[in-house]
């Protein structure tokens, strides 16, 4: 018997634990002299009031929707990647090759080659280290994160010896022409009187990432290869006796993850940049884990979280930009957050655990 | 009438909703074996883990010799005179003997004192005991049998009075475990007092002097052994009449569906493990591989099942069998009619934390008939499920529950009705009643001889030798990779296969025996 309803495990406890968090925030904003009602209403006001605000949480949520799916597939094969920040880098690349080499006629189709190529290329830098662990053993955990190092510096070589325009200073490639333009939210929902989403660069991209939660929940829970992917990361050796093969679900598994991490490029390169910059993934791909693990590797979780993550990413500049909070302490937040949504699920956990058993006694 | 040796009185013990051990009074005479005897689940270990100061009691009162005792911890329980031998032992493997008696209870931060002090009381133990070992040979080198002596040793240098067994025989050979229980009668002699928690109705019947029965944490019954028979004490923990033999015609074999050929096995470490067999399994017929475990049973069923690579010949229905690679995995085996029923159904039978639903199509869910496009039919196999599990009687009845919620033999029931209803032409099958209860045992015996008189081949594996010799049609013992001998079920018994299993193929001065009516008794278990 399972030791609570299914609604506490997937409510309750991301909520205690979200309390939690602001809770201890609050008392650090307090230490350091500021009001942290005064905080968290300027939070809200700047992410979740105004149509603009809300135009870049959705943004930040986005990316954040790719890379937690990323995640997430890999999870359910007892992968942990953590080479999302790497993949998406490298997906940026694939991205600008898209846009800058091939002659879109219009955006729609642009947005399509330009998913492929950031796929192809994301999932093509989480192909190594997958080979390495299926065929070698190497460590996925350890040589995700080296590859993110190395992915780095190879944009890095790429923008500076490559793709910048003769003569420019920055090491960024040159603006995507104007057909690949990606349709902003302003741009979609603005009506003749009044001005939604005024310069927020939340764009169409945001729902393609909502079609990746739909694809990635039915291809875990609906395919054959899902089945696979989940029965395999659940028990090796049970999936060896059903002649699952070990080394063709972890390369699956990661190029899947590879390729969704790589699709937040379009986000950011194409619906913002309209260019390949250095630091355009901002750290998203580790944002991703905490939103795979406090999403529960589920699609649902993931989009919900990415939210939470975009709002806490939106207001944390609102409040870096009003009062004199430092950007850091933004930064302390998020990692409040993560510590009690994931790292901490436990301590919230068996608390909750033993008062339904002790309930469900007493009801008995 | 002497105080008891050890008296539980009113012991309670709940992890969480579950009642583990309900008001449980025992009370054992000092210098008698006393069994404890129950299903799976029943309470046995719990009870064992509150007297050993593993777990604390909710209520209830523990006194030795006629003492109120406390026990907190194992250290107290020690102090009390209590040991324990677990079932999976706990010696350091790259120690002597005599570093492992001392570990623990070394006298001082120098060893030599204690080590030379272990040394005279071990020589003295094992001349009062019969006891003998190597006090110098390291843990790894000595048979399974000997490292349970190190056990009973560790625990008589600590001044144990009372001794708990966890299931002793489990690991040993028949002669391993004769010796073991001469042992233990030894120790009887000189006044110890012993606790035996087996399965094997036989054991209890044998050597203890009196038996509780525990069923779903309560103590249904203690009687005198000499008082009760094994049909009886079967009722008592199940709670209705057991049918305790196999029900079976004279197979009718027909033609040849298995054939191997030389077949060598070498495992992860480079040790090879089956040391070219030969074997033929025909239809119609179930071939039973005795054999203590850890011969290359488990690994002769990997190599067939399509999980471990192998080297020689296997002919399936008169077509060759790839034995490495692609063409030798699961899904092919299964292509070509074989069905294969685990050894570990929790490691590798089943996925614990899939629903019931999910695991009944578990291996073959490339079938076309559950494809439903792109997607897997995912109401059509519910549905299936749901009636393959009233065929099969899994209770509850309920495809939602994860795997891991059922009980052993649930969990077997689910991998039985997955793998018999293929159809296959092999049924490969390992320890199908291990860790199972007793009214389960009857149920799938039942349903594997169903299947033979189908005109199916079977394969069996078993550690249990009763149940080889009550399942099978013909035997074949395996050792140390090799097989060592072939008998027909019926004209053999477990002196014969004992002395096998054990690699002396010279079974002339016990052959011949009537063995056979015995022998038809089947095996009777419910560990932990």
């Amino acid at each position: 018997m399972d030791k609570m309803p299914k609604w506490a495990d997937i409510v309750l406890i991301p909520l205690i634990s979200l309390f939690l968090a602001a809770f201890f925030s609050a008392l650090v904003i307090l230490a350091i002299g500021e009001n942290p009602i005064a905080a968290l209403k300027l939070m809200v006001d700047g992410a979740l009031m105004r149509s603009a605000g809300w135009g870049y949480t959705l943004y930040y949520a986005t990316n954040f929707i790719f890379t937690g799916l990323a995640v997430s597939v890999a999870f359910h094969a007892r992968l942990f990647n953590i080479g999302g920040e790497g993949q998406a880098m490298l997906g940026g690349l694939g991205v600008a090759l898209a846009c800058l080499y091939i002659d879109w006629p219009h955006w729609s189709l642009a947005i399509l080659g330009a998913s492929v190529g950031a796929a192809c290329f994301g999932a093509l830098w989480a192909l190594i280290p997958a080979y390495l662990q299926a065929k070698r053993g190497s460590h996925i955990v350890i040589t995700t994160i080296m590859f993110n190092f190395i992915a780095a510096a190879i944009l890095n070589y790429v923008l500076v010896e490559l793709l910048r325009p003769v003569g420019a200073m920055d090491p960024a490639s040159a603006k995507f022409p104007e057909a690949v333009h990606l349709p902003t939210f302003q741009d979609m929902f603005s009506t003749e009187g009044s001005k939604l989403f005024r310069g927020a660069p939340a764009n169409v991209t945001f729902f393609l990432a909502l079609l990746a939660c739909l694809v990635v929940w039915v291809l875990i829970w609906k395919t054959r290869l899902g089945y696979e992917i989940r029965a395999f990361g659940e028990s090796e050796t049970a999936a060896k006796y059903a002649g699952i093969s070990p080394v063709r679900i972890t390369v699956i598994a990661m190029l899947i993850s590879g390729a969704l991490a790589g699709m937040m490029s379009v986000n950011t390169t194409m619906g913002e940049s309209e260019r390949l910059i250095l630091n355009s993934t901002e750290g998203a791909g580790f944002i991703g884990i905490a939103v795979a693990l406090m999403g529960r590797n589920h699609p649902f979780g993931v989009l919900l979280a990415a939210i939470l993550f975009g709002f806490l990413y939106q207001g944390g500049a609102e409040l870096a930009l009003w009062t004199s909070i430092p950007r850091e302490l933004i930064v302390v937040i998020q990692a409040l957050v993560i510590l009690f949504t994931g790292a901490l699920d436990n301590m919230v956990r068996e608390p909750l655990e033993k008062l339904f058993i002790a309930m469900r006694r007493r009801n008995a | 009438m002497t105080a008891p040796a050890i008296e539980l009185k009113g012991i309670s013990k709940a992890f969480g909703p579950v009642q583990a051990n309900k008001d449980i009074s025992i009370s054992v005479q000092p210098g008698t074996i006393h069994g404890i005897i129950g299903e799976n689940g029943a309470g046995k270990s719990t009870l064992m883990s509150i007297l050993y100061g593993f777990y604390k009691a909710d209520a209830g009162e523990i006194f030795i010799k006629g003492q109120k005792t406390l026990i907190p911890d194992s250290q107290a329980a020690i102090r009390a005179g209590i040991g324990m031998v677990f079932q999976h032992f706990k010696l350091v493997e790259n120690f002597t003997v005599l570093e492992n008696i001392i570990l623990g209870a070394e006298h001082g931060a120098m060893l030599n004192s204690s080590l030379s002090n272990a040394r005279k009381e071990l020589k003295h133990l094992a001349e009062e005991y019969g006891l003998n070992v190597d006090p110098d040979e390291v843990i790894e080198n000595l048979s399974v049998g000997h490292q349970q002596r190190v056990e009973i040793l560790k625990a008589l240098y600590r001044k144990a009075e009372i001794l708990i067994l966890d299931e002793p025989t489990g690991v040993l050979t028949p002669a391993e475990a004769d010796q073991l229980f001469r042992i233990l009668d030894r120790l009887r002699e000189e006044g110890k007092t012993i606790i035996l928690i087996t399965h094997k109705l036989r054991e209890i019947m044998e050597f203890t002097d009196t038996v509780s029965v525990m069923r779903r944490g309560e103590m249904t019954a203690t009687v005198k052994t000499s008082e009760t028979s094994p049909e009886h004490l079967a009722e008592l923990m199940v709670g209705r009449k057991v049918l305790l033999r196999v029900d079976k015609k004279p197979a009718e074999p027909s033609e040849t569906v298995l054939d191997i050929k030389g077949l060598r096995v070498v495992d992860e470490a480079g040790v090879e493990r089956v040391k070219g067999i030969d074997l033929t399994v025909r239809a119609g017929e179930i071939v039973g591989i005795a054999g203590v475990a850890g011969n290359g049973q488990s690994e002769l069923l990997e190599v067939l099942g399509g999980f471990a690579d192998g080297t020689g010949e296997i002919t399936m229905n008169g077509t060759a069998l790839p034995l490495t690679g692609h063409g030798a995995d699961g899904q092919a085996r299964r292509a070509a009619g074989i069905s294969h029923v685990p050894e570990d159904r929790q490691r590798e039978g089943l996925i614990m934390e899939f629903a019931a639903w999910e695991n009944t199509v578990f291996g073959y869910h490339h079938s076309p008939e559950i494809q439903n496009g792109i997607l897997m039919d995912n109401n059509g196999i519910y549905t299936e499920a749901e009636a393959k599990m009233q065929r099969f009687d899994v209770r509850p009845p309920d495809p939602k529950l994860a795997a891991k919620n059922f009980s052993g033999g649930n969990q077997q029931k689910i991998v039985l009705a997955r793998e018999i209803e293929r159809n296959p032409d092999l049924l490969l099958i390992g320890q199908p009643t291990r860790g199972v209860d007793i009214g389960a045992i009857e149920f799938i015996h039942q349903q594997v001889v169903n299947l033979r008189d189908q005109g199916k081949a079977i394969l069996l594996v078993s550690v249990e030798l009763e149940e080889i010799l009550s399942l099978a049609d013909r035997v074949v013992v395996m050792f140390d990779g090799h097989i060592t001998g072939e008998r027909v079920a019926s004209q053999t018994n477990e002196k014969e296969l004992g002395l096998l299993m054990a690699g002396i193929t010279d079974t002339s001065a016990v052959a011949n025996g009537n063995g056979g009516n015995e022998n038809s008794t089947q095996e009777v278990h419910a560990d932990g």
